[in-house]
């Protein structure tokens, strides 16, 4: 829509304008924020679901092991720094870009990646810590559920990094144009998407699978 | 009957891929697959002949305008529809057929593929691609926008919904489909019970076209909350446009859960996770859970738009402003709230226990209140109107008489203990064909008729279109009235032979409907090739306003220009293109200034080929094709984002040059 106001005629016989004559273009993208927000959510109703599934086969141990016997809480709380040390340095990356500092965004968003593949590498450690203890996602329909649910958000954590490492070489490229920024942003809410649903993941699958 | 191949070994290089996997055995498949070619290398003959290839990829597979992908939408659409009627048709032969000893002459192993296959194709190849090119085609023009907010990724999501429906088509002749029904429940479509690639065809083909209906869904989302005309706040949009909102918010808000829920029962076929198996912990009843709860909202998805439809030619062929605008608006607001709210009504004998049935039989029969409401608005909308009974108005009609007869089925289905008796009965399959068939058919069908001269520029011929008409509403009766006979006599569906001989005059009436339908089909298709062939004769003289309508797609041009609208209108109330033919507006004839629009784009359909690539190595297990489609997608996807150059202008001397044209037409008309 048109930045300026159209306002209704006061009289009946003042002519009533039906065109907008002297029109503006858009600015490119627009609408990019709103189009990724609305991604966001739907790519949150799949985490969603798999809760939900956690939530319903995350006791059906089939005489398996249960969270007690397998989580190391110390690794994971590691591990969840790691993530959230990536989201304050992406938030760094995104004060740098506000000042216009092209060479401190690639600095920062270098950092929040290095933290991103730590997280990663803890990860997959976990992964095969359980595995070799047998604990494997085929052993019961608590493990599928759980290594579904929280594999599903490593796999996101590794888009986000190759989209990371992509944005950095733009930025080389381009520099901090319009577009670079937009994407800057995207990625910036990709990213704390992905924090906020490992609060979850820490909360109702880590801490709440110790305690029962 | 044994099946005819068992779960083939697996090679490093082909997968399960063999010549076992060609279905010489049966011959209805070969004779179909020898059509196929047949009529293939015809049509590429004749592309090539006249030289097209150059002209379809730079005007038509690489185009992001808005209204070209609506049209190969459709196009889409009706190509899969005749797929799915000839499955529709074999399965009324064989049940017409199977009695007294008879074994028909479908195998099982085939007879199952085809009712999985039928139902498939006809959700999610024929009535999403014919809804979403709808809504491509019309949203943008009645909102007095230029295109989409994301034209690329409108050009991918229709090649992603191409490329699933053409990974199922090779089903037909490499291997097998699902032989599960069209929800594949578990445990039978598990690895377990259906070892072979059939489930693995369905969940690749639905998942490949589920990635674009999502982002479809998420682009006309954005488009209509953002790209309004000035003035047209959201109570000023016209009914078309708010159906369609509301239908694309489910779309983005159910969706996802079918991708969640397919990936669930691909991991159990590949890794062998326990989600849905019947040891080790897993609860195939969370499927059928998750399914619906994607399911229930899909069935408002399909008809949502179509309400539009109806509230749209309710009012133009009425002449009058549609009855109580504002109640219709709220209306379909309740049902996109309400349809999350039902999902277990699809299995109340599943045993949740008196008050959980309770509860969702209730709020089925609440759903029915605000789709009555609109009911009464489209009757009142009629009432002391001027009615021209032109093909879209006859069309509504038909709609209204048939669809209210399958929403009072529906709502005896919704209390509980009557589904026990009617549960998977072919009652149900009459009552969901009844809203399909009557609400989301028979709506595309006054769509078609009411807006082709707006694609086209010409009036679909009427003489055939009644033909159709005629056919198809009388065929629909015939055909489905002794469904719902043998449903209540206990008849179960998905039976391939039956016992009891008393039953068989049902099944031959029934199969004398299919006929009549076919009928309907083939009209509308002489319908259009007549049109098309006489189009000088049925040339709208009007210059793109040939109903009298009252929203702004009728304010161009037909069919409108790339840029649709030289001027973007300005609106002051609902209705607006009746507000300003009321209101004598003057076209502006000058002043044009260069349109800033996108660029084409192949980067859409190569993206979408290697998923189709992909999808078939997964369906076979051939690893390392998997594995190079990925990268090569992933790849292609990140080369895409390296092209920042993706928009170019119109020319102010073009625009003049194609509005000063069209300023003689009008001229000439009047």
């Amino acid at each position: 829509m048109s930045a300026k106001t159209i306002t209704a005629p006061t009289s009946a016989d003042e002519p009533v304008q039906f065109y907008d004559l002297d029109e503006h273009a858009h600015p490119e993208g627009h609408s990019t924020m709103l189009g990724f927000w609305i991604y966001l959510m739907s790519d949150c109703l799949i985490f969603a679901i798999l809760f939900a599934c956690y939530a319903v086969l995350g006791g059906s141990y089939a005489a398996g092991p249960a969270p007690k016997d397998l989580f190391d809480l110390k690794l994971i709380a590691l591990n969840t720094a790691m993530l959230l040390f990536s989201s304050i340095t992406y938030g760094f990356a995104v004060l740098q870009m506000q000042q216009g500092k092209v060479r401190g965004v690639q600095i920062w968003l270098a950092i929040t990646g290095l933290f991103g593949l730590a997280f990663l590498g803890i990860e997959l450690y976990e992964f095969h810590h359980l595995i070799e203890m047998g604990a494997t996602p085929q052993r019961s329909a608590f493990l599928s559920a759980f290594f579904t649910l929280v594999g599903t958000h490593g796999l996101h954590v590794t888009f986000g990094i190759i989209w990371l490492v992509t944005l950095m070489v733009q930025l080389s490229k381009h520099g901090l144009i319009a577009a670079n920024k937009r994407r800057v942003m995207c990625l910036s809410m990709f990213w704390h998407f992905l924090d906020v649903v490992w609060i979850g993941v820490f909360t109702f699958v880590y801490l709440m699978g110790v305690l029962r | 009957m044994t099946i005819p191949h068992p779960a083939p070994e697996t090679g490093p290089f082909l997968g399960k891929l063999s010549l076992d996997a060609l279905p010489l055995h049966e011959p209805i498949l070969v004779v179909t697959f020898i059509g196929v070619v047949l009529g293939g290398i015809a049509v590429l003959g004749l592309i090539t002949k006249f030289r097209l290839w150059g002209y379809l990829w730079t005007e038509w597979f690489t185009t992001v305008d808005h209204k070209r992908i609506g049209i190969m939408y459709m196009i889409l659409g009706l190509i899969m529809f005749l797929r799915g009627f000839a499955d529709a048709i074999m399965m009324r032969l064989q049940q017409a057929m199977a009695f007294g000893g008879s074994e028909g002459y479908l195998t099982p192993h085939h007879y199952d593929q085809v009712f999985t296959a039928h139902g498939v194709i006809m959700i999610f190849f024929v009535a999403m691609p014919f809804i979403t090119g709808l809504m491509n085609y019309i949203v943008p023009l009645q909102i007095g926008a230029r295109d989409v907010s994301f034209p690329f990724l409108n050009n991918f999501s229709f090649w992603m919904t191409t490329s699933g429906a053409v990974l199922t088509m090779i089903s037909l002749f490499v291997g097998e489909y699902a032989q599960t029904g069209w929800l594949a429940y578990p445990p039978l479509s598990g690895i377990a019970y259906s070892p072979n690639v059939g489930v693995d065809y369905y969940i690749w083909g639905l998942q490949i076209a589920g990635v674009g209906t999502t982002l479809s869904g998420i682009n006309l989302i954005v488009t209509i909350l953002k790209l309004r005309a000035p003035g047209m706040g959201l109570m000023k949009m016209p009914v078309f446009t708010w159906t369609s909102l509301c239908s694309n918010i489910l779309i983005v808000a159910s969706f996802p859960i079918l991708t969640a829920t397919l990936v669930l029962l691909s991991l159990d076929r590949y890794v062998g996770t326990n989600f849905f198996t019947n040891d080790l912990g897993g609860s195939p009843m969370m499927y059928v859970n998750l399914i619906w709860i994607w399911g229930h909202p899909e069935v408002y998805i399909l008809i949502l738009p179509l309400f539009g439809v109806f509230s749209e030619v309710t009012s133009t062929f009425s002449g009058k402003r549609l009855f109580g605008y504002t109640s219709m608006v709220y209306a379909t607001i309740c049902i996109t709230i309400l349809s999350y709210l039902v999902w277990l009504h699809h299995f109340f004998t599943m045993g949740s226990g008196a008050s959980v049935n309770s509860f969702f039989g209730i709020t089925t029969m609440v759903i029915s209140i605000p789709t009555g409401a609109k009911l009464f608005n489209w009757l009142f909308t009629m009432y002391r109107g001027r009615i021209r009974y032109e093909l879209p108005m006859m069309w509504t009609i038909a709609f209204m008489l048939t669809f209210v007869i399958g929403g009072m089925t529906g709502v005896l289905l919704a209390v509980p203990p009557a589904d026990f008796v009617l549960h998977n009965s072919l009652f149900l399959i009459a009552h969901f064909h009844n809203v399909i068939i009557g609400g989301v058919l028979f709506g595309l069908f006054a769509a078609i008729n009411y807006w082709w001269p707006k694609a086209f520029g010409y009036k679909l011929d009427v003489f055939w279109g009644k033909i159709s008409f005629w056919c198809w509403v009388v065929g629909f009766w015939v055909a489905f009235t002794p469904l719902y006979i043998l449903g209540l006599m206990g008849v179960t569906r998905r039976m391939r032979v039956f016992d009891d001989p008393s039953l068989q005059i049902w099944f031959v009436i029934a199969g004398i409907g299919a006929l009549i339908v076919a009928a309907g089909i083939g009209a509308m298709l002489v319908q259009f090739a007549v049109s098309i062939w006489r189009r000088k004769e049925l040339r709208d003289e009007t210059g793109g306003d040939p109903w009298g309508g009252r929203t702004l797609e009728w304010a161009t041009s037909s069919p409108p220009p790339d840029y649709n609208f030289a001027f973007t209108p300005v609106i002051h109330d609902l209705d607006a293109w009746y507000d300003m033919k009321k209101r004598g507006h003057q076209r502006p004839v000058s002043g044009y200034r260069d349109i800033h629009m996108p660029s084409n784009t192949g980067a859409g359909m190569i993206l979408s080929g290697f998923c189709l690539v992909m999808g078939f190595a997964l369906v076979w297990h051939i690893w390392w094709l998997v594995a190079v489609s990925f990268v090569a997608t992933i790849a292609g996807a990140i080369i895409h984002t390296f092209n920042y150059k993706r928009d170019f202008h119109i020319s102010a001397a073009t625009v003049t040059a194609v509005e000063d044209a069209r300023t003689r037409q009008l001229a000439a008309g009047a």
